[in-house]
């Protein structure tokens, strides 16, 4: 299985970072580090949910859930357990 | 009581959160009309403060125009003070409608219909043309108030990289199988005074049959050689689905805005927007002052000019003193300093100065990208323009930023 939490950081850094000397790692603050805007989220949940056959509730999606790539994995792997 | 003890507590602790934040927003009292020069009671109950006003919408200096003050004077004395219904009881004046086939006609557009405010615009026109079927792909950086809108749609949604035409296009071609499409985009974007890239916007739009949507609020009576907006800077007229644009900025400054475009997108607003359904549109008084400023910028693009040689003597003037700016030649002109505290402080002494400018920082803009937005008017003459430069120069050299890079700025007073 590909690792998770590279798919999930490059999709973040092709789909939101603007500056290319922004380093983005795994722990960084996406949301309140304000790279990612809540608005803006919702491509990040389509990807997640057409990559991985899931469907995440809007009230699971959060801004607190999404705002690092460990988080969002943690998410993930919340919905994929048992498929 | 309803208003309970315990309801009380949970409004202050958010109120003291936002103090705490350092994003209370307080008014700063002008006790004269909208000019290049204002007088200022601030803090409340200080003297009164004759100051250089860089931070206004008033792009064409016509707030106070004494033309447009009679033409608003005579609105009031023949249409009255206030209409006492919505459009479609009894609320539209011959005057709605001579508005609005004259801001068709200074567009360049097919039809338009008047909202109370662009926000108004803004958050019905979404909702009243899209289903579920559909989506709309905005620009990350778009107003608040398209924001608003968008949320309020029934409609699919999905963003594209500021100004990135090859991220739009990838966002297109994913979502190619929707019923209608339409690209959102600010013409001017309010914070940045950047233009958006509205010829490879149009060709995309046609290419992958999706209509385009401008809000023109920082841009029509002055962006492009007659003042039209950016779809006749970028050589789009005709081109544009959609504009929504304010008379709260340069056509006058009072209030309202509208949507203007495609006959079928204004029909289905009249039909079916809320703003417009459930709410009075502009009063007479306001309607009579937009009226006789589309006559002056139909007449004349002196103010225009005016404001585009204003705008290039402050950028070049700025940039010869040593400031890192917002690239562009809009006459938003931002002063990069990074550091939300620095723009804080720099705002402050430039009062201490006479000049009032604000600074703008996280959450009003991106994390670290703290700065002083300048905005320049045709209503400024060249003296007001050199007591300001003046006056940045003195507080760029006390904060010791001038000359200095992004990198070198943020090395000294951080993020």
């Amino acid at each position: 299985m590909e690792d998770i939490k590279q798919v999930i950081l490059d999709y973040v850094i092709e789909e939101y970072v603007e500056d290319e000397d922004e380093e983005v790692t795994f722990d960084t603050p996406l949301i309140s580090g304000g790279i990612v805007d809540s608005f803006s989220m919702v491509s990040l949940k389509r990807f997640l949910e057409n990559k991985y056959q899931i469907s995440i509730p809007d009230e699971k999606a959060s801004p607190e859930a999404f705002d690092t790539v460990d988080l969002i994995v943690e998410l993930v792997k919340e919905f994929t357990a048992g498929k | 009581m309803s208003f309970s003890e315990k309801t009380k507590e949970i409004y202050q602790a958010q109120l003291n959160d936002i103090e705490a934040k350092g994003i209370f927003k307080q008014e700063r009292l002008i006790h004269s009309s909208q000019a290049a020069d204002i007088e200022v009671e601030f803090p409340e109950g200080s003297d009164l403060k004759t100051v250089i006003n860089m931070c206004s919408n008033n792009y064409l200096g016509l707030s106070s125009h004494p033309d447009v003050v009679k033409a608003a004077h005579d609105g009031l004395d023949s249409r009255g003070y206030g209409m006492s219904s919505v459009r479609f009881i009894c609320g539209t004046q011959d005057i709605h409608n001579e508005l609005e086939h004259k801001v068709t006609e200074f567009l360049g557009t097919e039809d338009t219909i008047l909202f109370p405010s662009c926000m108004d615009a803004n958050t019905g026109v979404f909702e009243a043309i899209l289903t579920e079927e559909d989506i709309m792909i905005s620009d990350r950086l778009v107003h608040a108030s398209i924001i608003d809108g968008i949320r309020l749609s029934p409609a699919q949604h999905d963003t594209f990289k500021h100004s990135n035409m090859d991220h739009l296009e990838k966002k297109l071609q994913l979502h190619v199988d929707k019923r209608l499409k339409v690209v959102i985009t600010d013409g001017v974007f309010s914070m940045d005074g950047d233009t958006a890239k509205l010829d490879q916007m149009a060709d995309l739009c046609e290419k992958y049959d999706a209509m385009l949507f401008v809000d023109d609020s920082h841009s029509s009576g002055f962006i492009g050689k007659t003042g039209r907006g950016t779809h006749e800077k970028c050589g789009v007229m005709g081109r544009v689905d959609i504009i929504t644009t304010t008379f709260g900025k340069a056509l006058g400054g009072a209030s309202g805005g509208c949507v203007s475009g495609r006959r079928e997108i204004v029909e289905m607003c009249r039909q079916k927007a809320r703003p417009y359904l459930f709410s009075n549109t502009i009063a007479p008084v306001v309607v009579s002052g937009v009226l006789r400023v589309l006559d002056i910028l139909s007449q004349s693009t002196e103010r225009r000019d005016k404001l585009e040689k204003n705008t290039e003597y402050w950028r070049q003037g700025l940039t010869e003193a040593g400031f890192v700016l917002k690239e562009g030649d809009t006459p938003i002109v931002p002063v990069m300093l990074f550091n939300a505290k620095l723009a804080q402080d720099f705002s402050r002494d430039l009062y201490t100065e006479g000049i009032y400018a604000i600074g703008f920082f996280f959450p009003v803009v991106p994390n670290g990208q703290a700065r002083i937005r300048t905005q320049i008017s045709a209503g400024h003459e060249m003296h007001h323009l050199e007591k300001a430069l003046a006056a940045f120069k003195k507080v760029g050299e006390k904060h010791d930023i001038l000359g200095k890079t992004k990198q070198e700025i943020i090395a000294q007073y951080g993020l």
